[in-house]
């Protein structure tokens, strides 16, 4: 009959008309928006500035130290000299300040790869930011399916892939843009760049991001469909949250953990998202290091994104 | 074309293995008729419409819409059929336009044509005023004068409607049947419809299911339904003390007769011609017919008939319902 083939429905344009409708959506509530920036800038601001590691590692730290003078017996000098020499405290005191200084800033070097910890953190918050959005976004499919929009669109002839696929593209974009504010926010607040980065850097940011929230909002789409009510992935994403973030390098190289917590850092992927990021942003850039946390996380993506849309068809051709 | 645009043969759907929803189905739909499923909510009148716009697969049995099957065929069955379901599924945060402007983009309808026919709908549904507003301010009527220029924005052959007017007062109502009236004439469709407002069925539909626990248990005109009762009641009082049954059987069309305190409750064919034989027959045995009243059946008697209980009866039992819901709810997601 000529009638069904009238009209051409086409993955693409499903799938861009699906996309636009969750981001009208989005910007049609500037509250929400305003509250995504807020959050991110919020945690950076008070963890960041607060968890002030650099000022451990200075003078400062020793600034109450009184040394007393040191009397030293004559003989143990070389040459040796007749008597008792003073080594005056106030002296030892301000040479002890200058090394520490020194050495702090060489500490910091060593165990973040940056001298200040809040470039370090800062970017660390991009990753957690992109995991909790793009788990987040997947959610609003439960409501898709209990008011009954979801059974509506599988009800035409859109690709039921094109229905993950407008989900999981949203969930990441959401993703790169917070993750774009987050960084000029702090690059605002003193993030330093390293003498690598250009701007062609931020499309491996946003490759990397895209990575991450294919995988993560792909089975988190799933789950949300097979769950009636929000109670349920939310409750997964407040459990998985706090281990992902704290067990990864987000926040404090993972070298300095015990034992347990490295082997878990080691297969999380936000580890290999954050050092992507760090790569292309604060650390000056090493190409191997990239290319493993890029390949890491097509992997993960790929595997994750298969087992999310596999249970999603399942759901849409009960 | 084929004269039969929905044919459904033993159609069957279990849920979680041991809830039959729908069981062994057997009906067909002729071109250009409104064909209404009626029953209690939980009768297996969603599961079935969800079956034929293939949002759920059949466990057994199997359906075509214009000839397409519903499983092998579901992408040809899509594009040429409309949906307007039970609830607002129209987003809130978008304006009426954009939301038929995004079904549009969901069926492929090209872009012009889709804006002209978008306009064009909306002012059929008389939302032309409103088609930039937020749907979130919509009222209720309004949401499903929405849903019904979005189920025809691909100008389908097919319309299935699932509970049109499932929570509107009873004007709002009435306007929507005008709407639905309306839009078949203008665009020549085919309907389908589940209904458990008898109402809605008798003022609406050409022919009727009556659908109780998954099964049909009578498919006719709503008419030939009524009639199947045995016709109308026709009751008699009369001024002398005489027993006159013998007499009012003899008439023509008197099917059944009961004696109430001295009133005579008839059943007859035809009731407005048998009341005027039954009066004559009375007058020429000299007997004075004092009060006469006709009723013609509802469909609630032909209900009652049918599934031994009134559908309002059936509808008390909302809390049994909801579980019942909620439970069908889980069984599909998992």
């Amino acid at each position: 009959m000529s009638e069904a083939n009238e009209y051409h429905p086409s993955m693409l344009r499903g799938l861009w008309a699906l996309t636009v409708r969750e981001l009208k959506k989005w910007l049609k509530d500037p509250v929400m928006v305003l509250m995504l920036v807020l959050q991110p800038l919020i945690w950076m601001g008070l963890l960041g500035k607060s968890m002030n590691m650099n000022a451990i590692f200075s003078a400062n730290s020793l600034s109450n130290i009184e040394l007393h003078d040191i009397p030293i017996p004559g003989s143990l000098l070389n040459p040796p000299v007749n008597g008792v020499v003073i080594l005056p405290g106030a002296l030892i005191t301000q040479q002890l300040q200058q090394m520490f200084s020194d050495i702090g800033s060489k500490v910091m070097q060593n165990t973040f790869g940056v001298k200040d910890y809040f470039s370090y953190m800062s970017v660390g918050m991009v990753s957690m930011i992109v995991m909790t959005t793009t788990m987040f976004s997947g959610m609003s499919i439960v409501w898709d399916r209990r008011l009954g929009f979801l059974d509506k669109v599988i009800s035409t002839p859109v690709s039921r892939a094109a229905i993950i696929f407008a989900k999981v593209l949203n969930a990441t974009l959401r993703a790169i843009f917070q993750a774009t504010v987050i960084l000029a926010l702090a690059y605002l607040l003193g993030l330093q760049l390293s003498a690598t980065f250009t701007l062609l850097n931020l499309l491996g940011v946003y490759a990397a991001i895209f990575l991450v929230g294919v995988g993560l909002s792909s089975v988190f789409i799933a789950f949300s469909l097979r769950s009636t009510r929000m109670e349920r992935p939310m409750q997964i994403i407040s459990l998985v949250t706090m281990p992902l973030m704290f067990a990864s390098n987000t926040f404090f190289p993972p070298y300095l953990m015990p034992d347990w917590i490295q082997a878990v850092a080691k297969v999380n992927p936000l580890t290999y998202l954050t050092d992507a990021l760090r790569q292309l942003t604060i650390l000056p850039l090493d190409a191997s290091a990239l290319i493993f946390d890029f390949m890491y996380l097509g992997i993960f993506a790929a595997i994750l994104a298969t087992i999310g849309i596999m249970l999603s068809w399942r759901y849409l051709t009960r | 074309m084929s004269e039969e645009v929905i044919k459904a043969e033993r159609l069957t759907k279990v849920f979680n293995k041991n809830m039959v929803a729908v069981d062994h189905v057997d009906f067909s739909v002729k071109n250009g008729e409104i064909f209404g499923f009626l029953g209690p909510n939980g009768a297996g009148k969603t599961t079935t419409i969800n079956m034929l716009i293939t949002v759920l697969k059949p466990t057994e049995g199997k359906a075509s819409v214009l000839g397409y099957d519903i499983v092998k065929q579901a992408n040809n069955v899509r594009k040429v059929i409309g949906v307007v379901p039970q609830e607002y599924t129209a987003d809130e945060d978008l304006t009426g336009h954009e939301n038929i402007m995004l079904c549009a983009d969901l069926y492929g309808v090209p872009r012009e044509t889709a804006k002209k026919r978008s306009l064009e709908l909306l002012e059929l549904v008389e939302l032309d005023q409103f088609k930039d507003k937020r749907v979130e301010t919509y009222s209720g009527g309004m949401r499903r004068r929405l849903e019904l220029a979005c189920g025809l924005i691909n100008r389908p052959k097919v319309l299935f409607l699932d509970e049109p007017t499932l929570g509107l007062d009873v004007q709002t109502r009435a306007a929507t049947w005008n709407y639905i009236r309306r839009l078949k004439e203008e665009y020549g469709m085919t309907l389908f419809m589940t209904t458990h407002y008898l109402e809605e069925a008798d003022a609406l539909c050409d022919r009727i299911a009556i659908i109780d626990h998954g099964r049909i248990i009578a498919m006719d005109t709503p008419s030939n339904l009524k009639d199947s009762l045995g016709g109308d009641v026709i009751t008699i009082s009369i001024k002398e003390d005489v027993d006159v049954s013998g007499i009012i059987r003899g008439v023509e069309h008197v099917k059944d007769l009961r004696n109430e305190n001295g009133s005579y409750r008839i059943k007859a064919e035809f009731g407005e011609v048998t009341a005027p034989l039954i009066i004559e027959a009375l007058r020429k045995n000299g007997c004075t017919v004092t009060k006469l009243s006709l009723s013609e059946p509802t469909l609630n008697e032909v209900y009652l008939e049918y599934t031994g209980r009134s559908i309002r009866d059936a509808e008390e039992s909302k809390e049994a319902f909801r579980t019942q819901r909620m439970t069908l709810r889980r069984a599909r997601a998992t």
